[in-house]
């Protein structure tokens, strides 16, 4: 796990890596079962970073047109999960989860559709695993799909909030044997960040107490 | 009969957790916990560890690979691979490497039903 400090202890990083490895691993399984591939992860990473660091992050070792899907969540504390691979490889991620016997036309007809399903298995998937753990509800939005730079999928637009600060875990997946490689990523607020610190630390004295029940 | 069980994690939450889970099921066992493969085989070379419990996602070493190297010195220690990454082929490869698999988020159950085989076979192993 990648750590870089903000605001965040020590055990409020670990259990946030923590909490989100277990929501992306079981996003990871459910891809797999959709592609009927491997699907390799990184391990986590957890930055407090100004949006336009995060953007930077993204692009990387990306060309700079990258295809999102994203999904709002709201509850306890709100943000954005993204699920995002460069935008050559849309079209062969596509053609691995629908086969390979189907035309390009075909293909390129389904893009948007192909794209926003698999973003919500796997963005929800991966939220309702947090939420679980946490014991909290979150509500979603509807998929939408975003194209453009790391700038335009975190909104970096204005100065004001280029500056602003987020939390920023992010995981690198690729599907073993097909060239495609993204990240899924979530991406936090700071006011949202004081709930969620709050709701962690609770999460963390439970274990810490509970001597009968679950945990985790 | 006590055990000593190893516990490999990176993150120290989910070895709370762990040992949080330990203190309701088997609360006399002891545990030795490691944050990564290499402290891990130490511990089992200095012969602290009759079952271990391995995370799969971890930096530098992966738990599949510490179950490999564990396995060719140790054949019949009771071993097990922790994550939420449930695809076949993690689950397959711990199968192929004789040790059990335990989904995350963990569950006393999930927990509960890798120990009671793990003591029945250190018991059989024993007479």
């Amino acid at each position: 796990m990648t750590i870089e400090a903000g605001e965040l202890t020590e055990i409020e990083q670990d259990a946030l890596a923590e909490i989100a490895n277990m929501g992306v691993s079981r996003a990871a399984s459910s891809l797999r079962q959709m592609v009927g591939k491997e699907v390799l992860l990184s391990v986590p990473s957890v930055k407090i970073v100004t949006r336009e660091a995060a953007s930077k992050l993204v692009e990387r070792e990306n060309a700079k047109k990258l295809v999102a899907v994203q999904q709002s969540f709201e509850g306890p504390f709100a943000g954005k999960a993204l699920l995002i691979f460069p935008e050559a490889q849309s079209l062969e991620l596509v053609r691995s989860i629908v086969g390979d016997q189907h035309t390009l036309e075909d293909v390129i007809d389904l893009e948007q559709e192909a794209l926003a399903e698999t973003g919500n298995i796997i963005l929800n998937g991966c939220l309702a695993t947090i939420a679980n753990v946490l014991n909290r509800t979150m509500r979603m939005s509807l998929p939408s799909i975003v194209r453009g730079d790391g700038a335009v999928l975190f909104e970096v637009q204005e100065p004001a909030s280029r500056e602003q600060f987020v939390l920023f875990l992010y995981i690198d997946f690729n599907i073993k044997t097909r060239d495609v490689h993204g990240f899924i990523a979530l991406l936090m607020d700071l006011p949202s960040i004081a709930a969620l610190k709050a709701i962690v630390n609770d999460f963390i004295s439970t274990i810490e107490k509970q001597p009968s029940g679950h945990v985790g | 009969m006590q055990y000593k069980v190893l516990i490999v994690d990176d993150s120290k939450l989910a070895r709370m957790v762990m040992a949080s889970a330990f203190r309701r099921i088997r609360p006399e066992w002891t545990l030795v916990e490691t944050a990564n493969a290499d402290e891990a085989l130490v511990a089992v070379s200095e012969g602290m560890v009759d079952i271990a419990l391995i995370d799969f996602n971890m930096p530098g070493i992966d738990g599949l690979e510490l179950v490999a190297n564990i396995r060719t010195s140790h054949p019949n220690m009771p071993l097990a691979v922790v994550s939420a990454n449930v695809q076949n082929e993690i689950v397959g490869r711990a199968r192929e490497l004789n040790a059990g698999f335990i989904p995350k988020p963990l569950t006393d159950e999930g927990l509960a039903a890798f120990l009671s085989g793990a003591a029945l076979r250190l018991k059989k192993l024993a007479t």
